[in-house]
């Protein structure tokens, strides 16, 4: 294990340090962002199985409302971000690239947008399998990026057991501030919303973890905690990927999550800060998931910030409102480590954007490297949170020999955190390898 | 219906940031580093050092010119790493070496040691000991030819062998030798422990005022510049550590267990070639392991192998070999360690 444990210094062994650039907006009050003219709501914004459409075009639809029901529990229902009526049903522009079904909501002007559809719920009266169920009626899903079905985390496979929720508040990813902001302005919901999680898990204890560098949020939470002292929040080293589930996890207890196994087998559940914070909001309230925070930052916005807008509203709206500057640049969804660059502003937020971050035309250029052949200097190997060999992997993966690197070389550990491809000196594109033999063994053994 | 104008939009994969270094940047530091070394060479030796360091270095520029040019790979000078492999090897030759001779070294170190391989990233061994071991068993003579060190006419006079013809022998250079320091035995401080029994004193060896390579003669130097391109993070702190540790340990073992015929592990870390090969040819990135337990040991195994070469071979210097052949083990030494990934199961099944 890394020396800074011994010092008793909160963390685990390897990663990266990139320039946080959180100054601009970490300090910026949420706000939210007016409502665009057109919402586009895909019904594949999560990992699993899409949502159902259950409205028609042409139809009204009130902000709140049901507009697509799950598919089946791996699935999440989706809810209208505004009042205005169904244009269409068809396939949009989507962060990943292909075209993706969506539905597109052409939004009332006129309208207050004022949430109608809620049923309130009496938390205290709930079973963890009730809760469980009205997590997926919110439609929630991973904040952090990964969008997985927050319901489906909740439920803890048969025959485990949880000793510890954790709570994942540290945001490594530079740029971005959302989680950061929610922490410090939403603590009670945030609390709240640890606490029906740990009832569903079953977890006697919470950990928020949070990186080090953000002392406010901190304090902010702690004004908070429960007396029972059930909850904590533990500081944890400024380091990417600390905001990893597994690195976490090891940086807070010491344990590692074995190779192919779930965080459940060590008794441990993680879930994200703006995930639980939007649980806590939602859950007694009877409400869908219908906004969410976002950071709008890079050296091509004009007005960076955390606005809270409502999931569905294309990049173009969001970027014309804060301003960007220039002709030549890169729209990228999500933090610049494992972020996706955006075809199209066509492209609209889903729930699992948790940035907006725009490079201008000079930054793409000092980005721009030659690439050069392997020198081998270990930089990566160094770098791997996961302790893989990303050299030996790029070799193979130069030779297309994707069975040697997952059977000897444990591709499949690879949590393409981009460490790898961030200090490489001869820029080769190493987490995009990974990325694609992970796809093609997918596709062989499919 | 009028649509806004687009705009370009730039579309790469993530990570969307790079950290420093380049390629370029470590190559042109590792550079930067070695010329304080040539500096000091030339101030020792004179105009026939710094003769031999731009002949050397402008044999292997051109070689990778032409050869990397012919073999498709575009223009790679800019990588500045066959500047390196120049510097280097000129740096281990002897001061007086004949020029056309160190032109033959810095094409072979390029062309045999470089090209043949596939070029940057791709060579197994070191290029520039590629080189020098091609002339050492080409030219024993004028390669075991040393001459004294601060002469007075040093910046003024050549070297005598320095401008022997192509295909000639060099003239003799010891009488040439004598005539310029009375006491001057033609050898190193390592030929004349092994062969005459004599000890340098440590001090001398540190800072260079002693007969040798051009570039190996000062300790101290080397350290620094070492030090340098480590705190950088340009080089491998590591593998010099490993190297210099293993050198250290096993030249004590053998002074305590006779400490009248082996000399002190100090002489044996300041002497010779160790430092120089320790600090910058060793840790040459692209012939060593990547491995976090395989960099130790194959420190190691040049250090401890440095010393016995020394000890127990007919050569009084051991480096070069001891490196060349650390170099053709670590892809083994790699394979054999490979790291144990972050929650691999500890049944040692491999999955």
């Amino acid at each position: 294990m890394t020396l800074l444990r011994w010092f008793g210094r909160k963390t685990f062994s390897h990663g990266v340090h990139p320039q946080a650039h959180k100054e601009d907006t970490a300090d910026k009050p949420i706000r939210r962002l007016p409502f665009a003219p057109r919402m586009v709501v895909p019904l594949a914004q999560h990992l699993g199985k899409p949502s159902r459409p259950i409205v028609k075009v042409g139809e009204e639809v009130g902000r709140g409302q049901l507009i697509a029901e799950a598919d089946g529990f791996m699935s999440v229902p989706q809810h209208a971000p505004a009042t205005g009526v169904v244009e269409a049903i068809t396939l949009m522009p989507s962060a990943q690239g292909p075209r993706v079904p969506a539905i597109v909501i052409r939004v009332y002007e006129a309208s207050n947008q004022e949430v109608l559809w809620r049923t309130p719920r009496d938390m205290d009266a709930l079973t963890p399998e009730q809760i469980v169920q009205a997590v997926q009626d919110t439609g929630l899903v991973g904040l952090g990026g990964a969008a997985f079905p927050s319901h489906v985390k909740l439920k803890v496979p048969a025959g485990a057991v949880i000793d510890t929720l954790i709570v994942n508040g540290c945001e490594c990813e530079p740029y971005l501030t959302t989680d950061h902001r929610v922490m410090v302005e939403q603590g009670p919901d945030l609390i709240r919303g640890t606490q029906y999680a740990m009832r569903v898990v079953g977890a006697k204890r919470a950990i928020i973890g949070v990186e080090d560098n953000k002392p406010d949020a901190i304090a902010a939470i702690r004004q908070h905690l429960p007396a029972d002292g059930s909850i904590s929040v533990e500081a944890v080293e400024t380091k990417y990927p600390q905001g990893a589930e597994k690195m976490l996890i090891t940086s807070l207890l010491g344990r590692e999550v074995p190779s192919g196994g779930l965080p459940a087998q060590i008794g441990v559940v993680v879930n994200n800060v703006g995930t639980l914070t939007a649980l806590g909001r939602l859950l007694p309230r009877g409400e869908g998931l219908i906004e969410r925070v976002i950071t709008v930052a890079g050296p091509g916005v004009k007005k960076p910030g955390n606005y809270l807008v409502p999931i569905g509203t294309p990049l173009r709206f969001l970027l014309n409102y804060v301003g960007f500057s220039g002709s030549e640049q890169e729209v990228i969804l999500g933090g610049p480590m494992m972020g996706n660059a955006v075809s199209s502003l066509d492209v609209p937020v889903t729930k699992g954007s948790s940035g907006v971050l725009v490079l201008s035309s000079s930054e793409i250029q000092a980005e721009t490297r030659r690439i050069h052949p392997c020198i081998k200097c270990g930089k990566c190997v160094a770098a791997c949170p996961m302790h893989l060999n990303p050299t030996q992997l790029g070799l193979l993966a130069a030779k297309r020999e994707y069975e040697v690197m997952a059977e000897r070389f444990h591709l499949k550990d690879c949590i393409e955190c981009g460490c790898c491809s961030f200090v490489c000196p001869s820029s080769i594109p190493l987490v995009q390898y990974f990325r694609i033999a992970k796809s093609i063994l997918r596709e062989r053994a499919a | 219906m009028n649509k806004p104008q687009q705009p370009h939009i730039e579309l790469r994969t993530s990570p969307h940031i790079k950290a420093a270094p380049t390629v370029e940047q470590i190559m042109r530091n590792v550079v930067y580093a070695l010329l304080p070394i040539a500096a000091f060479a030339v101030w020792q030796f004179g105009i026939s050092a710094l003769a031999l360091i731009l002949v050397v270095t402008a044999s292997c520029l051109a070689t990778e010119y032409v050869f990397s040019r012919s073999a498709g790979r575009g223009n790679t000078l800019s990588d500045w790493s066959a500047a390196i492999t120049g510097l280097l090897l000129a740096l281990t030759l002897p001061p007086g070496f004949p020029l056309w001779m160190g032109a033959v070294a810095g094409f072979i170190a390029i062309a045999l040691g470089k090209t043949l391989f596939g070029g940057l990233g791709y060579n197994v061994f070191n290029p520039a000991l590629v080189g020098r071991a091609f002339v050492q068993a080409a030219f024993p003579v004028a390669i075991t030819t040393w001459t004294p060190a601060g002469l007075p006419g040093r910046f003024v006079e050549f070297i005598p062998a320095t401008l022997a013809l192509p295909f000639m022998t060099p003239p003799v250079v010891s009488e040439w030798s004598k005539q310029q320091v009375d006491s001057f035995s033609g050898a190193t401080p390592l030929a004349q422990w092994k062969f005459e029994g004599v000890i340098t004193n440590t001090s001398d060896l540190f800072t260079g005022m002693v007969a040798g390579s051009a570039g190996e003669t000062s300790a101290l130097l080397i350290l620094l510049c070492g030090i340098y391109l480590a705190a950088r993070r340009m080089m491998d702190w590591r593998i010099p550590t490993a190297v210099l540790l293993g050198a250290f340990v096993t030249a004590l073992v053998f002074y305590l267990l006779n400490d009248q015929h082996y000399p002190t592990p100090l002489f044996v870390l300041f002497s010779g070639g160790l430092m120089l090969g320790a600090l910058f040819m060793a840790s040459d990135m692209v012939a060593s392991p990547v491995t976090p337990w395989g960099v130790w040991i194959y420190g190691l195994f040049i250090g401890v192998l440095t010393v016995i070469i020394r000890y127990f071979g007919g050569l009084s210097e051991g480096v070069m070999y001891a490196i060349l052949l650390g170099n053709a083990l670590s892809p083994l030494i790699e394979h054999i360690t490979q790291p144990r990934i972050y929650g691999a199961r500890k049944s040692g099944v491999k999955s």
